[in-house]
């Protein structure tokens, strides 16, 4: 098993923290292997930011995903720029508002992240919304592996906060799941 | 105050055992680890985070992290540290590598140990600074002017990031040499899990000190303590040993002899010498599949990863491909290569650059096989299908 996960958004929302929080969750808290790699432009905010991550039960060799089985997407600049390499069974999870422009017909899992990460009173965590979503909707990683990993990697005054978003994404991602 | 390395609050600082983490912040690990207490600082992609991490965590161990001016400074400093008894470190990349070059063959010629963390990006001049290559391989071996021997290690993965500096401590300090980690912008921003070895499964080695008679000591001759080791003994500034250090060809008292062939020789022969005489000794590689292959790839750092992928791809279809990892480049292997180049038909060799380590293979291979040069800038590194064309011969 090998399976290569893209999280794209614009730089500042915290797609590498994504990554980073799901590579952890199958390297520290469970026993696969996993590399987290990114690229982004030279600002601090804007422009279109991917992050990387492989999980195997394997070796990784080569770091780089060379193909994508899941793709997160968080802007519509990253979501136009980073999907051409996408596998034909790729699960794709986005948020409608955050990416307007998403009917390229394929299956999509719709989750409104941004506007979950508002009503928790700061949409700072929509990247951990989205992380929420990804475990129930791909389902690789146990959802319990990906929140230990959240709590591991945020800073801890803001756990409770963290946790909610995960926990509320989880939720998300469960009913985009039955509506398809 | 004298610093002293204390495992208990190392390991506090670090953490837990299992983590995932950045290759930078790996070689940070090494660093402490390895009893770091002085790290001379400048910031520069993608070597940045070594220095980020650095100057969070030495302070909290008792070190001293200080950003020096630029890198000319930083390796100065460095070299200072060392005299003053600590085990000292710089990071950075490309631009800065080409900076320390003048004060790197300082470190030689004072026989200073230090360790420099290279993380490679593509060059010449600034290049693409977010970038990983392999651009450096030869200017750690050559770069600076005059005669040395260069330890160079080219780590492929996070956890290798913090074995080699640990390990580069090691030989720097055995032989009194500064020691280089070779990574690159690709394993220095990758993140993959590492394991932090316990105390007791540490192996480390401290420069030996002088403790003979101070009206006997001779600072810059075989050791006074060790037989048949042409590593002298290190005289700790503020210890009492009465001790000159410079630059110019120096004497065994160490006071610059600068007009007779014979004492340059003497002294440039046994800097050489000291690391040469142990040069079997330093072979560190690992060898993938070579039992019954016709087509050895000959990689090292973040290169061998897509070479490794694309073994495995020709295996399955029935090639017989092997690879050879070279975990320290320098001193380079030289009779391994001979041999390899014997035991099979063709060497390939992939690196991040137009060809740099092909050089050696080519020559210590000897004629006794072809061997290919597979080379890739421009800041990616190889796709595994690259590779397997050329093992295809396409």
């Amino acid at each position: 098993m090998k399976k290569d996960i893209r999280i794209c958004g614009f730089g500042g929302q915290g797609v590498i923290l994504a990554g980073f929080i799901i590579g952890k969750a199958a390297s520290v808290f469970e026993n696969y292997n996993a590399v987290q790699s990114q690229s982004y432009g030279p600002e601090a905010r804007g422009g279109a930011a991917r992050s990387e991550v492989i999980i195997s039960d394997e070796k990784i060799g080569y770091p780089r995903p060379v193909g994508v089985d899941c793709l997160v997407a968080m802007s519509q600049e990253s979501f136009d720029t980073y999907r051409d390499d996408i596998r034909d069974d790729a699960v794709i999870i986005l948020d409608p508002d955050l990416v307007k422009r998403h009917e390229i017909g394929r299956k999509l899992y719709k989750v409104n992240a941004l506007k979950i990460a508002e009503e928790l009173g700061n949409k700072i965590v929509t990247n951990i919304v989205m992380v929420g979503a990804f475990a129930s909707i791909y389902g690789l990683l146990k959802p319990e592996s990906v929140k230990e990993s959240v709590i591991d990697s945020v800073p801890k005054r803001f756990t409770d906060l963290n946790v909610k978003a995960f926990e509320r994404g989880f939720e998300a991602g469960k009913n985009a799941l039955k509506k398809l | 105050m004298k610093y002293k390395r204390d495992p208990k609050r190392i390991r506090e600082v670090l953490g837990k055992k299992v983590q995932f983490i950045l290759g930078d912040i790996a070689c940070v690990y090494g660093g402490l680890l390895a009893g770091v207490s002085f790290f001379g600082g400048y910031p520069i992609t993608p070597a940045s985070e070594v220095a980020e991490g650095m100057a969070r965590r030495l302070p909290r161990v008792g070190g001293v992290y200080i950003q020096m001016e630029d890198e000319i400074g930083s390796i100065a400093a460095v070299i200072g540290a060392a005299w003053g008894g600590s085990k000292s470190m710089t990071a950075t990349s490309g631009p800065g590598f080409s900076l320390m070059m003048e004060n790197y063959g300082f470190a030689v010629m004072t026989e200073t140990p230090c360790v420099i963390v290279n993380v490679q990006r593509t060059g010449p001049s600034t290049g693409q600074p977010t970038l990983g290559a392999q651009g450096d391989m030869m200017q750690v071996r050559w770069g600076t002017h005059g005669d040395l021997e260069a330890l160079a290690f080219a780590p492929s993965t996070v956890q290798e990031c913090m074995d080699f500096t640990i390990e580069a401590f090691n030989l720097s300090e055995k032989y009194r040499n500064p020691a280089c980690v070779m990574t690159d912008g690709e394993v220095g921003h990758l993140r993959e899990r590492i394991v932090i070895p316990d105390e007791k499964d540490l192996k480390l080695i401290d420069r030996t000190p002088a403790t003979i008679d101070k009206k006997d000591f001779i600072p810059f001759t075989n050791s006074q303590t060790i037989k048949n080791c042409k590593v002298p003994d290190f005289p700790t500034f503020g210890t009492g040993y009465r001790t000159y250090v410079t630059g110019l060809t120096h004497n065994e008292k160490g006071f610059p002899a600068t007009d007779k062939q014979p004492d340059h020789e003497r002294l440039v022969k046994r800097i050489t010498e000291k690391i040469m005489d142990d040069a079997d000794k330093l072979v560190m590689v690992e060898e993938m599949n070579l039992d019954d292959a016709d087509i050895a790839f000959v990689t090292y750092g973040a290169t061998a990863r897509p070479a490794e992928s694309a073994m495995e791809m020709a295996r399955k279809n029935g090639m017989k491909v092997g690879l050879l990892r070279l975990k320290l480049v320098w001193p380079f292997p030289d009779k391994l290569i001979t041999k390899l180049a014997k035991d099979v038909d063709k060497i390939i060799v992939p690196e991040m650059n137009l060809g740099q380590i092909v050089h050696p293979v080519n020559e210590y291979a000897c004629k006794h096989c072809e061997v290919v040069s597979a080379p890739k800038i421009g800041g990616e590194m190889h796709l595994p299908m690259e590779l397997y064309k050329y093992l295809e011969g396409k």
